[in-house]
């Protein structure tokens, strides 16, 4: 098939593409976006996470057929070329990222999580947090300094316009 | 993976004319269990009839008060509807407390009902298993079954139903909604599931070339008093060891109405009739929780990994009962 979907705000066409490929491997392996991560391929571990249409899924266990003509946001459009979101400047400050695979995920998870509280004028709470990212999974970090990123970026995004 | 042909269905008729014509073609909702299982060379389809942009991702009231949640609403929806906290909140309880926040916005109510066990016997194709291949075994019985479930069972398969949300449905009289070219059925919640049996490999009451379009729920006050409760291996994104949907009504101290159903522990959502029936007209203290509790359980079957299931099912309804009368439901 010919698949056609919006990712990061451009419009991108990729010629025979099967529909059984997961919208990772689109990514990753056909539009050069390698910042969403492959390691389970089954949703456990939310490195791959991306948003479709607007709200975090596992890009693993999306068809590639189901993305035709949707919108996707990696991580690569968190930030301009040469910027970082604060979302990114945050997990870098507070230590959050140590091997660095599960990261990516992450940051989208997080984007999405502080922009729904924003959204609802606060901040989220520490179980809110815990249960967000519940599906993200870490093994470097042991998660203190990711909830202190966390933190810290919703702190920093609260003043920024909706 | 193996090859397959992709239909994307514009409309629910070219869905049901793919699945009546065609005897390998399988749906494809929200994806998070039929492409996990396809990878894993479970599931074969020759053809894959994507249904996730059809018009059925609506929640509309019922004339006579209760709802109509669409086959295609995705789980992270339905549990964020207002009107499913306000009047069902063991319903959005139990969806929140299954998978991950990225799954439940793909996981759709439809497929949410009619995902696979989780048996790990099940995915592993090297395995004796006769739900995957009927007349081979089962690896679960002398094997790891510390997962499986203790009622329902039978001596050809002990698999659990995997769904939180089937549990807190089937405490809610719902009611599915099907259709195919040959016309629309309702079938209640609590028998779209059938039990193993000697053909583990049949699980429902659907015909192959049905698709489920819709669950409705009634209206029903007590469902205004209603938790779900959870237990598992640890704290967020594991499925059930034991789950309990209730939901309760007390007046002077006796019990008026109880809806009760167990998760985790059965080979289809379970709805605890008899426990239900212990509990009304019965005084609402915890002996009597319990007494309903063990009614329920006095069928249940455990093995050596999985009996402690029974007892816990035991604490977790009376806990979760218990939690009802002092301190209601909650959203
Ligand atoms: C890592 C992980 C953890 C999970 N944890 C939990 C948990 O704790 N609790 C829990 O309850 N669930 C859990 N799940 C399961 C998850 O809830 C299901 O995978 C999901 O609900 C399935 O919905 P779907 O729309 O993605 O289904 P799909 O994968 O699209 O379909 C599943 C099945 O249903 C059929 N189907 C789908 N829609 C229809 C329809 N309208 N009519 C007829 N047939 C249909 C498909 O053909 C397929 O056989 C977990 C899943 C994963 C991957
Ligand atoms: S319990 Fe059922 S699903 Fe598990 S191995 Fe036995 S037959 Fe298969
Ligand atoms: S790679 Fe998608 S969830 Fe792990
Ligand atoms: S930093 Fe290594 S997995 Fe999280």
């Amino acid at each position: 098939m010919r698949l056609t979907c919006t990712v990061n705000g451009d419009r991108h066409e990729v010629d025979d593409v099967w529909e059984g490929e997961s919208l990772l491997y689109v990514l990753r392996e056909r539009m050069g976006l390698p910042g969403s991560k492959n390691a389970c391929e089954q949703g456990e571990c939310g490195s791959c996470t991306v948003y479709l249409d607007g709200v975090p899924v596992c890009a693993c266990l999306v068809a590639a057929g189901q993305a035709q003509g949707r919108e996707v946001g990696t991580v690569e459009g968190l930030a301009g070329p040469g910027e970082l979101h604060p979302v990114q400047e945050a997990f870098l400050e507070a230590g959050a990222v140590q091997c660095g695979f599960c990261t990516p995920g992450l940051l989208v998870a997080t984007d999405d999580l502080v922009r729904r509280s924003r959204a609802e004028g606060r901040r989220p709470a520490d179980a809110e947090i815990r249960e967000a990212l519940a599906g993200n999974l870490c093994r470097c970090t042991g998660y203190e300094k990711i909830l202190d990123a966390v933190r810290l970026a919703a702190d920093r995004m609260a003043g920024e316009a909706r | 993976m193996r090859p397959f042909t992709y239909l994307s269905a514009p409309d629910v008729t070219t869905a049901l004319r793919a699945i009546a014509t065609e005897p390998g073609a399988r749906l494809l909702a929200g994806g998070t269990n039929l492409v996990d299982l396809m990878r894993q060379d479970v599931e074969r389809p020759t053809t894959v009839v994507d249904i996730s942009t059809l018009p059925l991702d609506e929640v509309q009231e019922l004339p006579a008060g209760g709802l109509r949640i669409g086959a295609l609403v995705r789980n992270s929806r339905l549990a964020a509807h207002p009107a499913v906290r306000s009047r069902y909140p063991v319903l959005s309880q139990a969806v929140l407390s299954g998978a991950s926040g990225q799954l439940r916005n793909m996981a759709t109510v439809g497929g949410n009902l009619l995902q696979r066990t989780r048996c790990p016997y099940f995915a592993d194709g090297t395995a004796a298993c006769n739900k995957r291949d009927p007349g081979s075994g089962c690896a679960a019985i002398g094997g790891f079954h510390r997962g499986s479930a203790v009622l329902g069972t039978s001596e050809h398969c002990i698999a659990t139903h995997p769904s939180d949300m089937a549990v807190a449905l089937v405490a809610l009289d719902a009611v599915v909604e099907v259709q195919s070219l040959r016309g629309t059925r309702r079938i209640p919640l609590a028998e779209l599931h059938v039990l193993p049996g000697d053909t583990p490999d049949v699980e429902t009451a659907l015909d192959p070339d049905e698709l489920v379009t819709a669950v409705e729920l009634p209206a029903l006050p007590v469902a205004a008093s209603s938790r779900y409760r959870k237990v598992r291996d640890r704290a967020s994104f594991a499925f059930a060891l034991v789950s309990v949907a209730a939901a309760m009504e007390v007046a002077d101290g006796t019990v008026t109405a109880a809806r009760l159903a167990l998760g985790g522990v059965a080979a289809r959502p379970w709805r605890a009739h008899l426990a239900e029936r212990a509990l009304v007209g019965a005084p609402a203290t915890e002996e009597d929780f319990r007494r309903a509790a063990t009614a329920e359980l006095a069928t249940a079957v455990g093995r050596p990994q999985n009996a402690f299931k029974i007892e816990l099912a035991r604490r977790t309804v009376v806990a979760t009962l218990h939690q009802l009368t002092t301190e209601g439901g909650a959203a």
